[in-house]
């Protein structure tokens, strides 16, 4: 049998259902009533203990949506979403973001699970996270359950803490920013998590503050037929710097669950973000049944001069994923970079990339995504790299591969470069191939079997992007790449 | 689920459904049916807009404000003085002037043996088997200048090689507009290569500077097992003009098939370029050179269908954006998962030297086959400052070195051509866009 | 027992109507014998390194090979290499974005484990690899490299001899180690290789010249032509070769 017949053969029989995170934690929930109107609307601001200026903000959204269109242009496929069909809020009962005794030890356990330790001594001796300290909010279904070294934080003036609780406390930072990057209206997933968002994280560095530790955030969805639309906004002063991290994972089901998140970036002058996700959400099973719809709008704006906004993604999860982090380079030499590995297998549909929008003058802006598609998957890469009219200088490099394993899976490259300004300078390549047979009869005549070379092969593949991940991260996505593309190696 | 509600017709739409209403019955049922059927789409989809995937960067909504009179025929005087004529002494000339064949200006006597000619016109009345081809490859979806072009056109040329047949004299079409009111001309031309045959197909376009008039052309290939075929064409259309040209290529095993368009006319012109590969182990390369200046718009869009194993194909799109001239390319190479072994490569190079000048790039690939090869590149910038500084050091002074690196930018792209009088005739083309940039 | 013993093979490249490249070899290698293998350009001896690795472009379709008293021909690609079968590639094959150091270590714990054999630890394995790639003056900054990725034609081959250092196998298959070098890598090579040498590890060295056994100097040497051993020998043959050229055998088998 030919190697690489062989090599596709072991993909194919990956096991999809062997996803580690995939189990349900049994703990008792308070959900709104089922579908969606104003009055869900209303439901999710009053458990919130929302202002009045957010619940009109929320209705607004809510009263837009109704007037729009899901999309359809993507390359993706699913049955029609019942919006009245599923829960919008879910929130475990007992009292949450009091004290770490106060959480449900139930959902301590769940995280521990995952091994993200929201004891802050767990964390402080290393546990998950290789001895780096790195604060942690924790998403379960629609409430933050934990957030922890908030005091160390606070004490260099960083705010980190749920979105909810920052409507409450720090309204004129979240009215000046929330929505100031992704519109209310800006599209039909967008501003259905303007209208119901729960929480999710907020992040504010003061001016010339170095955040001292990794934020992250890891989003659970737990609870079965609900939504999760969390809605994370950070904010870099002038000169501040932050490194945020998010993972998420959820639980193995039958039915789809969607997740549509809407993540806004402000950096200011010389303020630097670097966002990093590694999406693990359930796939769905080997014959695409179940699995999470990730609708997800990310956009940062460096809206200062010399500012920097870094996306890097692993994206290795979800049955449907839509996704497209972008930037939007208005200060003058200002940096957007966006580093992607998107990896699909079995029934997965991918439709990802990037959207670099060069306004300020000497911007720049870099792209470097891995496709890897296996099984009968799709996985497309979309892009848009513009230049406007007073953009000059502006500059792109953009390096876009493909790699196929197996002839069922499908991998296509869709970029729109766009350049109105004379002094633009744009390199875009893409490439797609398989697995070379020179190279796998090499790993393999040095002793690796034929999932431990394509994992290798796969690997070096990636590894740009990988090196652009906190190490820590870096050795879980490597680790994740490997389940997700060979079921018995990892 | 819900069909898109059209909106208000434009009155291009409107003049354009008007001349529909009346479609030549010439050539029997299938060709009628054909046109009726293009008709029909039109009248459902109309004229295509930036929310149309494939037109995205040259909304006809808005370019095309009128549809104009069909173009009736012009005397032949009155053609003659038409430069584009002489493209290369050395070819066989059929002149197509406002859409019609003018056998007094055509080299149709002495062909040689294998060897066959016949305006559309004439084939259509006179039944010719080479027709059963026509209309043979549909673009997988509607193409308004493709349905206009099938619905309207009732001449152009049909042209058949022998199986076998070296023919080495080529072939030149060259379209001429004539005439001082603006009027809509509309060819249609068939090329039927034979299996191990070899042709060499030119053709030119042009009309009277200054004159907003509208071409429609469409040219199909049907290409031969091992047959090789060389495709060249010249735009020079006048600067207000609408040019709209359909090519469709239907590639059978082991063929080579090289195509050359080189656009520097029209006010606004869009070729769509559509590639069936349906035979193992062919060769394609698909190139072009586009130089543009003031409000010119030229869009050249590419659909490359690799069906079968083993095929390559090659892309080279060259443009030079001068003041506020706007260039579009779009290329798509699908590879079927059939299509194993396909190596497919394609680039987009332009370089802008007006400050206002636009370039769109859109290459994409969409590939179901896995033991494949295939990529695109795709650039966009100035002139190279250190190239400038280096010729001026060398004391060649700023327009020189400019012209220079232009003729050598888009020389890269010419030198595929493989007719000597051609490739001159294009080279001289872009020196004289170059000199008249002063 | 022989370490190797191949016996009448018969292979051919690509499917039914492939061409026949071996056609009846046989040959007999003992543990610490040094066997060349010299024959002119087509004459099937890059086919048997390649038949014996066991990559899939080739199909046997005759005759037998034995390794270690088991039938080599039944064996995966990597178990082979796990059982000790050691090809250094005359083109190595670059495998962008793997360190050397990552590819060294996860194919010699991915051999001792199929072996049953407890994986090396870090520091063992680092002083292992440091020692071996001073000798063959393979810097760090190799080590870091992607495998292969970016190395000169001579560094590629002490990489692979380097890697041949690591994994320790029991028979070494040298496919035209000496092409691209020139004299002053080709001692550093060749001294990496007669550093390997022991009385339980063989060595098949395929060359076209005769000057790498004026370093690697051969207890027995074969010409091949048309896919068979048409001369076996010692030393000396390879001398003769070198001053008559393959003309006589080329004629011997037309």
């Amino acid at each position: 049998m030919p190697a690489v017949q062989e090599t596709v053969d072991q993909v194919r029989s990956i096991d999809v259902d062997q996803y580690k995170y995939g189990f349900f934690t049994d703990i008792e929930s308070e959900k709104a009533p089922k579908g969606l109107s104003e009055d869900t609307v209303r439901f999710i601001s009053a458990k919130k203990d929302e202002p009045e200026w957010m619940l009109e903000w929320r209705l607004e959204a809510f009263r837009r949506w109704q007037t729009m269109r899901e999309p359809d242009w993507a390359r993706v496929s699913y049955p029609p979403i019942n919006y009245q069909d599923l829960y919008y809020y879910s929130a475990p009962k007992r009292p949450s973001q009091l004290s770490i005794d106060d959480i449900d030890p139930e959902i301590l356990a769940t995280y521990e699970k995952l091994g993200i330790p929201l004891r802050e001594r767990d964390a402080l001796l290393g546990i998950a996270s290789g001895g780096t300290k790195v604060a942690v909010d924790a998403v379960f279904d629609s409430v933050s359950v934990a957030t922890t070294f908030k005091e160390e934080l606070s004490k260099a003036g960083v705010i980190f803490m749920p979105i909810s609780e920052a409507i409450r406390e720090h309204p004129e930072l979240v009215k000046k920013y929330l929505g100031s990057v992704v519109p209310v209206t800006d599209n039909y997933f967008a501003t259905l998590n303007s209208a119901v968002f729960s929480d999710g994280s907020f992040v504010y560095v003061p001016k010339g503050v170095r955040c001292p530790m990794e934020l992250s955030t890891y989003f659970r969805i737990n609870e079965r037929n609900t939504g999760q639309f969390e809605r994370t906004l950070i904010i870099a002063d002038e000169g501040a710097y932050v490194s945020y991290l998010e993972g998420c994972t959820a639980p193995q089901r039958d039915e789809n669950q969607l997740h549509a998140a809407v993540v806004e970036l402000v950096a200011l002058a010389d303020a630097e973000i670097k966002y990093s996700t590694v999406q693990n959400w359930y796939p769905g099973d080997k014959d695409g049944k179940g699995g999470i719809f990730n609708f997800v709008t990310k956009r940062g704006d460096c809206r200062g001069d010399r500012s920097k906004i870094s996306w890097t993604q692993v994206e290795t999860g979800s049955a449907i994923t839509w996704k497209y982090p972008s930037c939007i380079l208005r200060g003058d030499n200002s940096q957007g970079e966006f580093y992607s590995i998107a990896i699909s297998n079995g029934r997965q549909q991918v439709d990802s990339g990037t959207k670099m929008i060069h306004l300020g003058k000497n911007t720049s802006s870099r792209i470097i995504s891995k496709g890897i598609a296996a099984g009968r998957s799709d996985n497309t890469y979309r892009g848009l790299v513009s230049a406007h009219r007073k953009a000059t200088g502006a500059r792109n490099f953009t390096n876009c591969d493909s790699l196929l394993i197996g002839d069922k899976c499908g991998a296509h490259t869709v970029p729109y470069i766009e350049s109105k300004n004379s002094s633009a300078q744009f390199e875009h390549e893409a490439t797609t191939s398989k697995i070379s047979d020179d190279q796998l009869f090499y790993c393999r005549q040095r002793g690796l079997d034929p999932e431990e070379a394509t994992a290798l092969i796969v690997n070096g593949f990636v590894k740009d992007v990988l090196q652009q991940l906190p190490m820590e991260f870096a050795v879980e996505a490597q680790k994740l790449i490997s389940v997700s593309l060979e079921g018995s190696v990892g | 689920m819900n069909a898109e509600i059209r909106p208000i017709r434009t009155p291009a739409e409107q003049g354009l459904s008007g001349e529909l209403k009346a479609l030549s019955r010439a050539g029997g049922p299938r060709i009628a049916a054909l046109r009726e059927a293009a008709a029909q789409a039109f009248h459902d989809n109309g004229l295509p807009h930036r929310r149309v995937e494939e037109w995205k960067y040259t909304d006809l909504r808005t370019l095309m404000r009128e549809a104009l009179p069909l173009a009736t025929p012009a005397p032949v005087a009155q053609v003659e003085a038409h430069q584009s004529l002489l493209l290369d002494t050395g070819l066989r000339r059929i002149v197509v002037a406002n859409g019609v064949v003018v056998p007094e200006l055509s080299d149709l006597a002495d062909l040689e043996p294998g060897l066959s000619i016949l305006p559309l016109a004439q084939a259509l009345a006179g039944g010719s088997e080479a027709l059963a081809r026509l209309g043979a490859l549909q673009p997988g979806r509607y193409d308004a200048a493709l349905a206009l072009n099938t619905a309207l056109a009732t001449d152009g040329v049909v042209i058949e090689i022998a199986e076998g047949a070296q023919i080495a004299r080529p072939v030149h079409v060259a379209h001429v507009v004539s005439g001082q009111r603006p009027a809509a001309s509309f060819a249609r031309s068939l090329v039927v290569v034979g299996a191990g045959a070899h042709f060499t197909y030119a053709e030119s376009f042009e009309g009277p500077a200054g004159l907003a008039y509208q071409v429609n052309s469409a040219t199909e290939f049907v290409v031969g097992d091992e047959a090789h075929l060389d495709v060249v064409r010249l735009q020079e259309d006048s600067a207000s003009a609408l040019h709209l040209s359909t090519l469709l290529f239907e590639i059978g095993r082991a063929a080579k098939v090289h195509a050359f368009s080189f656009g520097i006319g029209a006010g606004v012109a869009r070729t769509t370029l559509y590639a069936s590969l349906e035979g193992e182990d062919s060769q394609v390369g698909f190139n072009g050179a586009f130089l543009l200046k003031g409000r010119q718009h030229a869009d050249a869009t590419l659909f490359l269908d690799h069906q079968v194993p083993g095929c390559e194909s090659r892309e080279l799109f060259k443009t030079v954006l001068d003041d506020s001239a706007r260039g579009v390319f779009q290329g798509k190479i699908v590879v079927r998962q059939a299509a194993q072994k396909t190596d497919g490569r394609m680039m987009s190079r332009a370089l802008v030297l007006g400050d206002d000048a636009e370039m769109d790039n859109k290459p994409e690939l969409e590939i179901f086959a896995d033991d494949v090869q295939c990529g695109h590149g795709a650039t966009c910038g100035a002139i190279d400052d250190d190239l400038l500084f280096y010729l001026r050091a060398r004391g060649i002074p700023l327009k020189d070195a400019q012209s220079l690196l232009v003729q050598a930018f888009v020389g890269e792209a010419i030198e595929t051509v493989e007719h000597e009088g051609l490739r001159e005739a294009l080279v001289e083309r872009a020196e004289a866009w170059l000199a008249a940039r002063g | 027992m022989a370490l190797l013993d191949i016996d009448n093979l018969h292979a051919r490249i690509g499917g039914d109507h492939g061409k026949e490249i071996l056609k009846g070899l046989s040959l007999t290698v003992n543990p610490g014998e040094v066997h060349a293998i010299m024959g002119p350009n087509g004459s099937g001896k890059s086919t048997l390194s390649y038949i014996l690795a066991g990559k899939d472009d080739y199909e046997v379709t005759d005759g037998a090979v034995t390794f270690d008293g088991e039938n080599l021909l039944d064996m995966e690609i990597d178990e082979r290499a796990a059982k000790g079968v050691f090809l250094a590639f005359q083109y190595p094959i670059e495998v962008p974005g793997v360190a050397t150091m990552t590819f060294l270590r996860a194919a010699l714990n991915a051999q001792r484990k199929k072996r049953g054999e407890a994986e090396v630890s870090t520091p063992d394995f680092l002083r292992l690899v440091k020692e071996r790639a001073g000798h063959l003056g393979i810097n760090q900054d190799m080590l870091r490299r992607g495998v292969n990725v970016g190395f000169s034609g001579g560094e590629k081959k002490r990489a692979e001899i380097l890697q041949m250092a690591i994994l320790q196998p029991k028979l070494c298959i040298l496919d035209e180690t000496d092409s691209g070098l020139d004299i002053d890598a080709l001692k550093v090579v060749s001294e990496g290789v007669n550093a390997l040498r022991s009385p339980d590890r063989a060595m098949i060295v395929i060359t076209h010249y005769q000057r790498l056994l004026n370093h690697i100097v051969p207890d027995f040497v074969h010409v091949m032509n048309k896919g068979r051993i048409v001369r076996s020998g010692g030393k000396e043959l390879a001398l003769e070769l070198e001053a008559n050229g393959y003309a006589e055998y080329q004629q011997d088998a037309a």
